[in-house]
């Protein structure tokens, strides 16, 4: 007898009994659809967690000194930027100002530093434009707003060409950063962005404690770290506890080995109850096999070999999983999208965690179809005639 | 009506039941050759259904020999006597044992469907074969939706459709009342007029009588004719 006779076969059977087919799928169906949205649910934090950081900057070290006397001069970041691997180097003053316009008046956090900053650190400006090495030479009054700013100080009117009051100084605004949002607590978009010349002046600060440093590949980073901390030895010598060069490449896999656990965690605990409703289907074929028991012998007088009885009772069960399995990849995905829109949660759907869910689905239903079926198959024709 | 279609020699058949030896068939010879309509008949407890089921390829002897068409049945494994009930034989039980959810088409159609025949030769032969018993027009009916007779019918129409070498009646009109009886033996009658083999097995002497030739099981031992029985079972 033809597989496709069975399959037809099959189908019949669940026809003919449809409640107990439904909650025998149920089983499954919650058992694929909830491993669908768990691990898109995983994934979308993953690639979320991963925009994030690499909205910080690409390729990034960041190299923080502390105390005056552990100063970054010029001539030291110099050096620096002519290591092998450092692609550009951003040095930066921080700290706190008083901005004023018209009436508006607010505490911003601001930031001296060069133009390299804005590729080091991957900022754009929506309007206007960044600063440049001129306004470092000449010590030009000049501001770069963070969106959040530019909202608080103007909201909604274009800053480009108007003035602030900056500590009582009035600096002319030339652009706009585009907005990246807060990441991972902090916020980019709240922020006054001025030449370093400038900057250094305003906060009446000449030493430089932080640069950030962008490799020029993403797979030398553990290289040139080193070569900065080499650098940094030599120049301080005996103070490696004053100083720290971090990788963004560590903060990266740091939180994908979390969020990858977390996706591992969450499809197996999915993956559990897809056992379950397979548990589930051998227990319901096993009813079945006991209640067809007249139809098997039957079926045996007439001319069924085992291989016939035991091929309709396993496609019967791998059916019944596999459209288990299907329901629930089109449920999870409906469930996905209610979830992502109602809590506005990131999910990433990736074809091969549906694939590999329903081919589970399907090897459930085989793996656990085996001992019914078999237990048909093995059925005496006479005694299974006789049967009532 | 030469070649014996069937050849048993001394068939042997114990039974255990709970310590005690039960000689459910002991030392039956028979020959039974084509064309023949042949009655079995036996009170309950004879070893009339354990003849059958050896008959029927569903059982094998624990010693003597079964030929059918020449073959041994008692050498077969499961899947050659699957095979041998599948082309050879042609059943017809007591309560018509017709698959429920399916129609009265594809039950007839069941025997073909396990002997491999494809799905458009299969139709035409189950079509005929319902044909052949006058229930051509119910052959989208549900076994509960016909009657007893009908079902009988549909029975006799399944045995047929794999074009048997012989059709084991077990009691075929057990279940229905005399003037359905009547009429499926008149379709037995027919059946072995245009050259089918049937062995009929009955306890009921008015049904077997109808047969050509009868044999009597008393107690696992076969008597042909079964004629010194016939005081006995008067009863009936």
């Amino acid at each position: 007898m033809g597989i496709l006779q069975c399959i037809k076969m099959a189908f019949r059977s669940i026809k003919s009994n449809k409640l107990r087919s439904c909650l025998t799928m149920l089983g499954i169906i919650i058992g694929v659809s909830s491993v669908i949205v768990l691990v898109s649910m995983a994934q979308g934090s993953t690639t979320n967690v991963t925009n994030q950081i690499n909205q910080l900057g690409t390729n990034l070290l960041t190299v923080n000194t502390f105390g005056t006397d552990l100063a970054l001069t010029q001539d030291k970041i110099d050096q620096l930027s002519k290591l092998n691997g450092v692609k550009a180097v951003a040095p930066v003053v921080s700290g706190r100002v008083t901005v004023k316009e018209d009436r508006t008046s607010s505490q911003q956090s601001v930031l001296a530093t060069t133009p390299d900053y804005s590729s080091v650190r991957n900022v754009n400006v929506s309007e206007g434009r960044f600063i440049t090495d001129l306004d470092i030479e000449y010590r030009q009054k000049i501001a770069v707003l963070g969106s959040d700013t530019a909202a608080t100080l103007f909201s909604g009117n274009d800053p480009v060409g108007q003035n602030i009051l900056v500590n009582g100084t009035s600096f002319k605004v030339v652009g706009v950063l585009a907005s990246k949002g807060s990441s991972l607590g902090s916020s980019g978009d709240d922020v006054v962005i001025v030449p370093l010349s400038t900057g250094e002046r305003l906060l009446k600060q000449t030493d430089i404690n932080q640069v950030y440093l962008q490799g020029k590949n993403e797979n030398q980073m553990d290289f040139v770290q080193a070569e900065v901390e080499a650098k940094l030895a030599s120049m301080f010598p005996n103070n490696t506890d004053s100083y720290t060069v971090s990788n963004q490449k560590d903060l990266m896999d740091t939180m994908s080995s979390v969020t990858e656990s977390m996706t591992l965690m969450l499809g197996g605990i999915a993956g559990i109850s897809l056992l379950v409703g397979g548990i589930g289907i051998m227990n319901i074929m096993l009813v079945s096999v006991s209640e067809r028991t007249k139809e098997i012998g039957i079926r045996k007088a007439i001319g069924a070999k085992r291989r016939d009885v035991l091929l309709q009772f396993l496609i019967e069960s791998a059916v019944l999983s596999s459209m288990g399995g299907i329901i629930g990849i089109i449920f999870g995905l409906c469930l996905g999208k209610i979830l992502s829109s109602a809590f506005n949660m990131t999910l990433s759907y990736s074809s091969s965690i549906m694939f590999m869910a329903f081919l589970f689905s399907l090897a459930v239903g085989v793996v656990f179809g085996v001992f019914p079926a078999n237990k048909a198959s093995k059925l005496n024709p006479i005694q299974a005639l006789r049967y009532e | 009506m030469s070649t014996p279609i069937i050849q048993i020699k001394n068939l042997m058949k114990t039974y255990k039941i709970g310590g005690e030896t039960v000689h459910a068939l002991n030392n039956v010879s028979l020959e039974i050759k084509k064309g023949e309509f042949l009655a079995i008949i036996g009170p309950s407890g004879s070893g009339k259904s354990t003849l059958m089921n050896m008959l029927g390829c569903l059982d094998r002897p624990d010693s003597g020999e079964y030929l059918l068409e020449g073959k041994d049945i008692g050498k077969m494994n499961d899947n050659q006597l699957a095979s041998i009930r599948n082309q050879k034989i042609g059943f017809i039980f007591q309560n018509f044992n017709l698959l429920t959810k399916l129609t009265a088409l594809e039950n007839v159609e069941l025997p073909l469907l396990y002997a491999g025949v494809s799905a458009k030769i299969r139709r035409e032969t189950a079509m005929e074969s319902l044909k052949k018993v006058g229930l051509a027009d119910r052959a989208a009916h549900l076994p509960t939706q016909l009657s007893g007779g009908q079902q009988q019918r549909v029975a006799i129409a399944r045995a047929l459709a794999a074009n048997p070498s012989i059709l084991l009646a077990d009691e075929p009109t057990g279940a229905l009342d005399s003037r359905t009886s009547k009429e499926i033996m008149e379709i037995m009658q027919e059946l072995n007029e245009i050259g089918n083999t049937i062995i009929l097995i009955t306890h009921d002497l008015t049904i077997a009588k109808q047969a050509r030739r009868m044999v009597s099981i008393q107690d696992g031992q076969l008597q042909e004719n079964g004629g010194e029985l016939l005081g006995h079972f008067a009863m009936h």
